[in-house]
């Protein structure tokens, strides 16, 4: 795909702040700050083979907060016509008359706003065009059809590229921005055996093309996938451990980011209420945010208000060292903003010896799961229950496939009874861990 | 409609019915079949209260068209936020690349009128003034606090939505829709002693924000909401494994949509990939269920005077008396299966393909009354309300979240439970319905569905209903 000049979007998108924080000044905003995204992209699906849908993506965006003291107002466009714009401005300053005085509101304070802007090489466009597309996802869900005769249908293999340019400003004079890229490749294939019939999938991601797996390995992996998965059975309810397999752990990290961020601690609905600097995790246990990780798929030098971001440990031996908060959060809470309005960065834990197998030798015998199912997860109790499939193990040896069984604990004991955490790191995506093994859960089946 | 929708939508990017024309002719090479232009321009603002203040307000814009093109199985889609005639022509392009360029044919959309109005072609945003739109915010929470001095925190949304939509296609399709829709929110936390849970209530529809101030709607909101935290905060550990379940009428129909609805959409069926495929015609369910999707109920969230392919919105029957009868189809996938459109073809913006998807989806009514179905039970679970579900069509393993749930023990509704996901097989399960109960409803209308990364409003909606067995995902 053609790259767009990224040099002259980026002119435009920062000619385009300013002159909407000075429209914002006129229309007698006390302070603004504005987002302002293009990107466009190219998607590419084949399915049994052919060419299936072409889809070329080309999408901008604006967003401006107005405060008139500390009176907040919000709008966005999703077109960025002068109308449109003009007609988002108004809005937000006429909202601003509306909505209550709030204390804590405003923009993040000045003297935390980033200064310095390394290239974290983000920007790597692809000149791949819908050929060359189209042959790459052809070769991916090839390899997965070929990979077995138990592949007996497709959902496709899908290549996307995209480039974008985001500019943020503020009046406290910050307007920065950057150009970054993204590409991917997934397949997703249906294996059938008799009346069993299983879909499975896998995927990789990445900011520059090079950086992407080899196509037919992402199909082979689908493949093998939905292969593992034909004939599952259902397990007898019982408790037993379980590991969860590295990109399903992913998960559980996303659960202890959502309960330590600074909406969930002000509104008190969270399971880690009040938990900062206590053991949330066994001594053994390391986590930490990156935003500074070259190519890395949230890597930013700010974030969502202009405040610089930094690497820092959220749990140290096992302690709770670090909230997730954004300058709102932070006043709330009477703290100082970690600079994570807009989430956390390339968050990781600290990988530990064993690979899959020999954590499956440490369980011995229990459930390894591979998907779950569903939204069961009480934040502010950290009760936990999900639909799940996987394989059942004894004597460290996979079994068989089981399905349609759920697994329920509370999230606050499932961390502290964290057996090992696996060398396994073997999946796409910015939060990197490997196989979780937890000492025992409640499986529900028969 | 047509006539304000062209004026407002088309008029000010200098476009005429003409022009439409002439971007379905520059699409339309020998090797093209269909192609559509899809026009949108919405506008969106919501209220947040939280700690007591109405401290957030958020306006958005969204406007574009959308152009495809479709070559046999092939699809080709680009989309602008410029609506100029080059800008569309520029697009079209694009997307006719799917297939080679050949004769260009001469296309005449013609006005096909909708016929019918399930909902008022009326801007949501104005029917209530901001100062109102943030008293009854207000309301809403003060009604919440007092209904208990257990309640800590009170999180409470109002948005309205105003979506204005034309689609020209080959076949000769010209037709607009205005769809209003609104939605409020309630969320609050309680908390006594070291313990804390939630509640959550909403409802809405296509339809002004008087719905919320009439019979104290909002108010029933709040009330609801802390009823159901209340409840959660004595709730005991749920149960573990598979036993008879009585699911609550209403709401609970999200065991229709994900058991079977996703199941039963064309595009699903045509590739194979779904655990229905080739089963028209059997029985997959008991003779007690008939199960439709209906797009014709006036103000319901789901509803569509027509879908975003032009086609009028119809009641489908699913199944009948348990026998498979049908498929939920779109242009393309109806096509390619020799069947018509069901008017099910929908799509998330003018930046996304459409695809067949659910509208209204819900169980007729039966014959029992929901106490007989309750006592009936020995040893089971009673579940009234749920959070989200979630289905792999081709395995058919599909799960729902219980937020509200009870025991019943002889055949009485005893403790209530904790939040436990079920989960099930959705082309058994439906074989497991022993009872259905004569007290149909539908939900309050807050459903939304994500197929393929694309989100769109739904509803459901179900009698009290008893499942033999289901398998419960408790810790006891």
């Amino acid at each position: 795909m053609k790259a767009f000049d990224h040099k002259e979007k980026y002119a435009q998108l920062r000619q385009l702040v300013e002159d909407v924080l000075a429209e914002a000044g006129r229309q007698g905003a006390s302070s603004a700050e504005v987002a302002a995204h293009s990107d466009m992209g190219l998607s590419a699906t084949v399915r049994l083979g052919e060419p299936e849908t072409i889809e070329h993506t080309r999408d901008n965006s604006l967003s401006i907060s107005v405060y008139m003291g500390q009176h907040k107002g919000t709008a966005s466009t999703a077109e960025l016509s002068g109308e449109a714009i003009q007609e988002a401005v108004s809005a937000a300053c006429s909202i601003a008359k509306y909505t209550a005085e709030d204390p804590f509101s405003g923009l993040a304070d000045a003297e935390l706003m980033a200064t310095e802007f390394p290239d974290l090489e983000l920007y790597h466009p692809w000149d791949i065009d819908i050929d060359g597309a189209l042959a790459m996802a052809v070769e991916c869900e090839a390899a997965a059809r070929d990979y077995d005769p138990r592949i007996t249908n497709s959902e496709g293999a899908t290549l996307n590229t995209g480039q974008a340019v985001g500019v943020y400003g503020n009046t406290h004079g910050f307007v920065h921005g950057y150009p970054s890229s993204r590409h991917s490749l997934s397949c997703s294939v249906i294996a059938q055996q008799g009346d069993s019939m299983q879909r499975d999938y896998w995927y990789t991601t990445a900011r520059s093309a090079s950086a992407l797996d080899a196509a037919a390995g992402i199909g082979e992996r689908a493949a093998q996938r939905a292969i593992a998965r034909l004939n599952g059975r259902k397990l007898k309810t019982r408790q037993a451990p379980v590991l969860f397999r590295a990109e399903v752990a992913a998960g559980l990290l996303n659960s202890l980011i959502h309960a330590i961020s600074g909406s969930a601690l002000y509104r008190r609905a969270t399971f880690l209420l009040d938990a900062l600097d206590t053991p949330i995790f066994p001594e053994w246990v390391n986590i930490e945010e990156n935003p500074f990780v070259m190519q890395g798929l949230s890597s930013a030098a700010f974030d969502a208000e202009g405040v610089a971001t930094s690497r820092r440990k959220l749990v140290v031996d096992g302690i709770l060292k670090g909230y997730v908060l954004s300058s709102y959060s932070a006043r709330k809470l009477d703290l100082q903003t970690t600079g994570n309005a807009g989430g956390v960065r390339n968050l990781s834990i600290q990988m530990g010896e064993q690979d899959f197998a020999a954590l499956l030798k440490t369980m011995h015998t229990g459930l390894v799961v591979t998907e779950l199912m569903g939204q069961g997860v009480n934040p502010i109790t950290g009760d936990y229950s999900r639909g799940a499939s996987g394989f059942w193990v004894e004597s460290g040896e996979v079994q068989y496939p089981v399905e349609e069984i759920t697994i329920a604990g509370n999230l606050k004991t499932m961390f502290q009874q964290l057996v090992a955490v696996g060398s396994d790191d073997d999946y796409p995506g910015s939060t990197r861990t490997g196989s979780w093994l937890i000492e025992s859960m409640m499986i529900a089946g028969e | 409609m047509l006539e304000i929708v062209e004026q407002q939508l088309l008029a000010p990017a200098g476009l005429e019915q003409r022009h439409l024309d002439l971007v379905l002719d520059h699409l339309m090479g020998h090797q093209i079949d269909f192609a559509d232009v899809y026009f949108q321009s919405s506008r969106l603002e919501a209220w947040t209260l939280e700690d007591g203040i109405v401290k957030e307000g958020v306006y958005s814009i969204e406007q574009g068209a959308g152009i495809r093109a479709i070559s046999g199985e092939k699809t080709g889609f680009a989309y602008t936020d410029e609506l100029q005639l080059p800008n569309l022509i520029q697009a079209a392009d694009t997307a006719r690349a799917i297939a080679r360029a050949g004769q260009n044919r001469s296309i005449a959309v013609a006005d096909k009128g909708v016929g019918r109005q399930l909902y008022a072609a009326k801007n949501p945003l104005d029917t209530l003034s901001r100062s109102d739109k943030i008293a009854l915010l207000h309301q809403v929470e003060q009604q919440a606090r007092r209904e208990d001095p257990r309640v800590q925190q009170v999180i409470a949304n109002l948005i309205a939505a105003y979506d204005m939509v034309l689609v020209a296609g080959s076949d000769g399709v010209l037709r607009s829709d205005i769809r209003p829709m609104v939605r409020m929110n309630v969320h609050v936390i309680v908390e006594q002693g070291d313990l804390r849970e939630q509640g959550t209530a909403g409802a809405g529809g296509r339809t002004s924000l008087e719905f919320f101030t009439r019979n104290e709607r909002g108010l029933e909101l709040a009330r609801d909401a802390v009823r159901q935290a209340l409840v959660n905060l004595r709730a005991v550990d749920a149960p573990a494994g598979a036993m008879p379940v009585v699911l609550g009428p209403g709401w609970p129909g999200v065991l229709l949509h994900e058991a079977i609805g996703h199941g039963l959409e064309g595009d699903f069926n045509r590739k194979g990939t779904s655990a229905f495929a080739g089963r028209m015609g059997e029985r997959v369910a008991s003779p007690l269920c008939t199960v439709v999707d209906d797009g014709t109920l006036e103000n319901r969230r789901g509803s569509l005077n027509m879908d975003d392919e032009g086609t009028t919105t119809q009641q489908t029957v699913l199944i009948e008396k348990g026998v498979l009868k049908g498929y939920m189809q779109d242009k393309h996938n109806a096509s390619l299966m020799g069947v018509s459109s069901t008017g099910n073809g929908r799509r998330e913006s003018y930046a996304h393909l459409p695809m067949p998807r659910m509208t209204n989806t819900y169980m007729l009514a039966g014959e029992q009354d929901p106490q007989e179905i309750i006592a009936s039970v020995e040893k089971g679970l009673y579940a009234v309300n749920f959070g989200g579900g979630q289905v792999d069509i081709t395995s058919g393993k599909f799960v729902f979240s219980a937020s509200e749930a009870y025991l019943i023990e002889n055949g009485k509704v005893t403790t209530p439970v904790k939040g436990a996901t079920l989960i099930g097989n959705g082309p058994e399960v439906l074989n497991l319905v022993s009872m259905v109960g004569n007290d149909l409803e539908l939900d309050a209308g807050i459903g939304v569905c994500g197929k393929e990364g694309q989100s769109v409003p739904v509803g459901v909606g179900q009698p009290t209903l008893k499942v033999d067995t289901m398998t419960i995902g408790g810790t006891v």
